[in-house]
């Protein structure tokens, strides 16, 4: 400090006039509340994008629902959102003041996802927006080119507001269908200390193994369970024969299993969603479960 | 944040929110002992980042409506939600001037802004809810910019 001698934050033992940090922490015990009637959170993530996470959460999501469980899932990929698509859930929803009813898609799978939020091929944009709701006029508003600066916490909340505004109700699952990357993935172990673990989609190939290797890598450092590997498009299924070809070169799913000891819990060939057969052994998906 | 009075060596008392329609915000602070008040003025860019967080400078507590930050900011379909409690019970009229106002609200929000109105409406006795319902129920529920 220069010449004017005062006190530091620390020094000053009066409460923080806005209570900044109060309030985070009141929006992280709304998420642990609600998530609180969930029994099992499961996250399903990938290094790599085009792998087909999606359509092994939903995959997932209706074999739970064969063995009678109650499924939600929350489709965290903001950019890409095709859940509600591939389970056939529809808006608009119904919101209250105290929380939003997700959609019900196939076989009662409740589903939230921004495709129910946005117009037909609309890409995901902020609006900027003043304290109270009010859109500044357009020469108050920052510089499109400094929103990058915004684009991460508000992603971040969004997931939070999914988590803690949707009444998922009582659920034996709630499945998390992650964007590629790992950065969700945090904010979501974070968010929910309840997160019973990630599984994690690859392609077979050599390329999807590396990538997928460094985001497994990112989440057992994060403190994350690795539940497991699925191997997707590991094959061409025949719709017609139904006999199983190759497709991709690679073994990504075995070699990443036995690099992090753990299972490659399925091998799902290419074919048209939903499969008439399931390739998931749920058996053994359900016992890794904490 | 604190902020200091450093001649009183005091920790100044937050007064006063405001929005002055720029894109900023402002809050006031003042020393209990010397009774000195100074301004937080936040730029544009500095209130965005703020609300990002979905915390509110001089609030202590949050009572946020649900997914307030993705009905306000996410640019998606004006009818992406029903609101239930909107279409609860009975309502107030709106008049012209009023509708006219309200719908310079962003479309995404605009549901949560009526609902918020009504309710304020409907709690009072109030049939028809002008400009001027809107300006006192704003001051009265520290809606400032809706």
């Amino acid at each position: 400090m220069g010449s004017v001698k005062f006190r530091t934050y620390h020094e000053v033992p009066g409460e923080d006039a806005s209570g900044l940090l109060d309030q985070v922490f009141a929006l992280r015990q709304r998420v642990q509340a609600r998530l609180g009637r969930v029994n099992r959170l499961v996250a399903i993530a990938s290094g790599k994008g085009g792998v087909g996470k999606s359509h092994v959460t939903a995959l997932l999501a209706l074999e739970l629902r064969r063995l009678g469980k109650s499924v939600g899932v929350l489709d965290a990929d903001l950019h890409g959102p095709t859940i509600a698509k591939l389970l056939e859930a529809r808006g608009p929803l119904e919101i209250d003041e105290h929380e939003v009813q997700p959609a019900t898609g196939r076989e009662g799978i409740l589903v939230f996802s921004t495709d129910l939020l946005l117009n037909d091929q609309q890409p995901l944009t902020w609006r900027e927006i003043e304290p109270g709701g009010r859109v500044p006029s357009a020469e108050c508003r920052v510089p499109s080119s400094e929103n990058f600066l915004f684009r991460g916490p508000r992603e971040s909340n969004v997931l939070r507001e999914s988590l803690a505004d949707v009444a998922w109700g009582d659920l034996d699952f709630l499945l998390v269908d992650l964007p590629p990357g790992t950065d969700r993935l945090e904010d979501l172990a974070s968010l929910a200390p309840s997160l019973s673990g990630v599984l994690v989609v690859t392609l077979p190939t050599d390329e999807s193994r590396r990538s997928v290797a460094r985001a497994m890598h990112a989440a057992a450092a994060s403190g994350v369970r690795l539940l497991g590997i699925v191997e997707n498009m590991s094959g061409y299924a025949c719709p017609t024969c139904g006999t199983t070809g190759p497709l991709f070169q690679g073994d990504a799913g075995a070699i990443l299993a036995s690099e992090f000891a753990v299972p490659l819990i399925a091998k799902i060939p290419f074919g048209r969603f939903p499969f008439p057969l399931s390739p998931f052994p749920l058996d053994q998906f359900l016992e890794l479960l904490p | 944040m604190k902020f200091l009075c450093i001649d009183c060596d005091q920790q100044m008392r937050f007064e006063e929110r405001a929005v002055p329609g720029d894109g900023t915000f402002a809050a006031s602070f003042r020393c209990p002992t010397c009774d000195r008040s100074i301004a937080l003025l936040a730029n544009p860019m500095e209130t965005q980042l703020v609300e990002s967080l979905g915390v509110r400078i001089g609030g202590t507590t949050l009572d946020t409506p649900p997914l307030a930050m993705v009905r306000s900011s996410v640019e998606g379909r004006d009818d992406a939600f029903v609101d239930t409690a909107a279409t609860a019970g009975p309502r107030a009229a709106w008049s012209k001037e009023a509708e006219e106002r309200l719908s310079r609200v962003p479309g995404f929000v605009r549901g949560m802004v009526k609902r918020i109105y009504g309710e304020y409406a409907a709690e009072r006795g109030i049939a028809v809810i002008t400009p001027d319902v809107m300006d006192r129920a704003r001051t009265d529920l520290g809606l400032e910019g809706m």
